[in-house]
């Protein structure tokens, strides 16, 4: 990809977002359920929320949508602080983690109620209507009152209903939960292709890291009201800025050590007395004799029966189990030491032909750039 | 053998509590007063045998209803009680849904506490209460002494004995079971409903047209038939608070029943009003129904 069509206004000092939260906190009576948060959002992103339940990201949105006012601090749309326009001013729609579908209503109504509210003439609404009923499927349901349908067509229907509008924001709490793998990458190719169409920007909720991984121009990872890490689905995965996000998001061995020697960007980790010390490359400068967490992701570690000539590190040790999933197999190896290293790899071979069984002794190696050195 | 049971209990107990003594008044209405005791005859008597069932089918008719359609003033009386009940029902309506709206909407826990105080006063006597009635609406009662002595009116206002005091004391005595099955379906209401209509562009007023209002027709439905079909044929209130002008069913009842000693006529007037009240009883059966089936 050439840099011009890389779409990064975030990187762009003169681009100016679209959402800004300055310092937000929000605090139900004593309890802080987000915590002095500053983030800065723009135009036609797809912002992805990642985080453990109970960390604050619906109520974040909420305070989006106007449900919700900041305990402190503000925050913009289009630089103009939000606080004082009521939810049906915005021009954001969201989408209810519990769907809040009208229950007195029909599906056809429900997608359309948003748009009579608008007063547009009705071959309009009718079109509209359709056209969302198209998208997520429900054609034949379009009579159904929601108590009629099954959980994931619910979610469609509340799906399609805050679509409808095409509003210039768009809130989405766990938009697709309850939907089957095919279903869902579906709709995620749907969403993305609406958002090319419409320019729309995206806030999504998600607890499904692969999803955030596809469809997310940033994520971010919350923790406790606050935000961790916000950057690119790579970044995040390649380069996570704690062991709570590298934990978060995908799989991930974590080794702590002691920094016992540094040169220029690369370190040594010892981190186990009968183990060689890690060599790795690390981002931050680190004073030997700190503590220093090793994070890396299973498949990059390569698993062989012999010692590998080349890698920089490796150890050996037995193998304890095997998950097998379908595409890769992941090995759980123990070290003469107790510890397990979770090593990744394709079978590119079926069942029968796979290499190493209970109980071998296998080696593991990995380059000095394959995982990162972490402070915390 | 359990299902049987199921089934029969409530049959059996509709048999006992309805069905006999509908039977049994159903059969004064056909007989024919008498200065006897009790009242009426024919009586049956089963030592006569076959002869004697006979004679008493025989002494049965349908004069006491026939009679109803010849003075005017019955057919008035259904017809007033009809609309009596019709107006004390939407003023109950009126009244009772605001309050069962702010219960709803009260902090949870001083919903219990509310719910108490709609109860109460169902624990000191009815007759006591409607008592208390003709003491605050009477001419020197306790409402005309605080209009005069705040100069609202400079003359007594009539309240008591006419059909005014009869709407107060109806609106009183059954807005607990207006408010109640209306709270019932408020309280359910799931709030993020409101939020979703304000966020798809409704004013807080037309999210409460287009959804709490619909949301909470079962519970409206309920609550009016709640209080119009027992008021229908309400006799204490209007007896005690209403006036010569209150013309309701119950009254005559009353009246046919103690004042004229006249069992089938009286007998009669409680039969035809028995079905006036079950259309309304059906249609009710009907909401319960419906409503059961959308929450299930
Ligand atoms: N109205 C409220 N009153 C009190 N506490 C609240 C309220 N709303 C949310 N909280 C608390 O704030 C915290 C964050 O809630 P929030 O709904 O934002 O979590 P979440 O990240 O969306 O979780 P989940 O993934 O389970 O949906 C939770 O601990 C919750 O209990
Ligand atoms: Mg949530």
């Amino acid at each position: 990809m050439s840099p011009q069509t890389v779409f990064a206004p975030w990187d762009d000092p003169h681009e100016k977002p679209l959402i800004q939260f300055r310092n937000v906190t929000k605090r139900f009576g004593d309890f802080t359920a987000v915590d002095n948060i500053e983030l800065d959002i723009f135009e036609r992103e797809f912002f992805a929320l990642l985080g453990p339940s109970g960390c604050g990201k619906t109520t974040l949105m909420r305070m989006l949508a106007g449900f919700e006012t900041p305990t402190e601090g503000t925050i913009l749309l289009d630089g103009k602080d939000i606080a004082p326009i009521p939810p049906n001013r915005r021009a954001t729609n969201m989408m209810f983690q519990s769907y809040a579908l009208f229950p007195h209503l029909t599906v056809r109504d429900n997608i359309a109620f948003g748009l009579k509210r608008e007063r547009r003439p009705k071959p309009e609404i009718d079109a509209r209507v359709d056209e969302m009923l198209r998208l997520v499927q429900l054609q034949k349901f379009a009579t159904r009152k929601p108590h009629q349908i099954s959980g994931g067509q619910r979610q469609r229907v509340a799906l399609a209903r805050c679509l409808a509008k095409a509003p210039k924001l768009l809130l989405l709490d766990e938009p697709l939960g309850a939907l089957d793998k095919k279903l869902r990458e579906e709709t995620q190719f749907e969403l993305m292709d609406i958002q090319e169409k419409t320019g729309t920007t995206f806030v999504i909720v998600t607890h499904d890291q692969e999803e955030a991984m596809t469809v997310a121009s940033r994520v971010a990872v919350m923790d406790h009201g606050k935000l961790v890490q916000v950057a690119t689905p790579d970044v995040i995965y390649e380069l996570p800025s704690s062991t709570y996000v590298a934990d978060f998001i995908g799989d991930v061995n974590i080794l702590e050590g002691r920094i016992t020697g540094q040169d220029d960007d690369r370190v040594e980790i010892a981190w186990a007395e009968d183990q060689p010390s890690i060599h790795a490359k690390a981002r931050v400068a680190l004073a030997p004799g700190s503590t220093a967490y090793f994070a890396i992701r299973p498949e990059k570690i390569a698993i062989s029966a012999t010692r590998p000539e080349t890698a920089p590190n490796a150890v050996t040790g037995k193998v304890l189990d095997i998950a097998y999933l379908g595409n890769i197999s992941t090995y759980h190896v123990e070290l003469p030491g107790g510890q397990v290293i979770k090593a990744q790899s394709t079978n590119t071979d079926r069942m029968a032909a796979r290499e190493f069984t209970w109980d071998d002794t296998v080696w593991l190696g990995w380059s000095d750039a394959a995982g990162v050195v972490l402070e915390r | 053998m359990r299902r049987f049971v199921v089934v029969a209990v409530p049959y059996l107990w509709l048999l006992a509590l309805f069905l006999i003594p509908f039977v049994i008044v159903l059969k004064i209405s056909l007989s024919d007063p008498a200065i006897a005791i009790p009242p009426y005859a024919p009586t049956l008597d089963l030592s006569e045998g076959w002869q004697g069932l006979k004679d008493f089918f025989a002494g049965l008719d349908f004069e006491n209803f026939a009679f109803l359609t010849t003075d005017d003033l019955y057919w008035k009386a259904y017809l007033s009680s009809l609309r009596i009940a019709f107006v004390a029902t939407l003023f109950t309506l009126l009244v009772g849904f605001p309050i069962a709206y702010g219960m709803a909407r009260a902090e949870e826990r001083w919903r219990p506490m509310l719910l108490m105080l709609v109860i109460l006063p169902f624990w000191t006597s009815f007759l006591i209460r409607v008592y208390s009635w003709m003491g605050i609406l009477s001419s020197e009662g306790y409402l005309n002494q605080v209009l005069l002595a705040l100069g609202v009116v400079a003359e007594p206002l009539t309240i008591l004995n006419t059909n005014a005091a009869v709407y107060v004391g109806i609106v009183y005595t059954y807005l607990p079971f207006m408010i109640l099955p209306i709270y019932a379906t408020l309280e359910k209401l799931d709030m993020s409903l409101l939020e979703a209509a304000e966020d798809l562009g409704c004013s807080r007023l037309s999210a409460f047209w287009l959804v709490t209002i619909p949301l909470s027709v079962p519970g409206i439905v309920a609550g009016c038939f709640l209080v119009f079909i027992p008021t229908i044929g309400e006799f204490v209130i209007p007896s005690l608070l209403g006036g010569s002008e209150t013309l309701m069913i119950g009254k005559v009842l009353w009246e046919e029943f103690f004042s004229n000693r006249d069992w089938p006529v009286a007998s009669a007037v409680a039969v035809i009003l028995l079905l006036i009240l079950i259309v309304p009883i059906i249609l009710f059966q009907r909401n319960e129904q419906k409503q059961r089936e959308a929450e299930g």
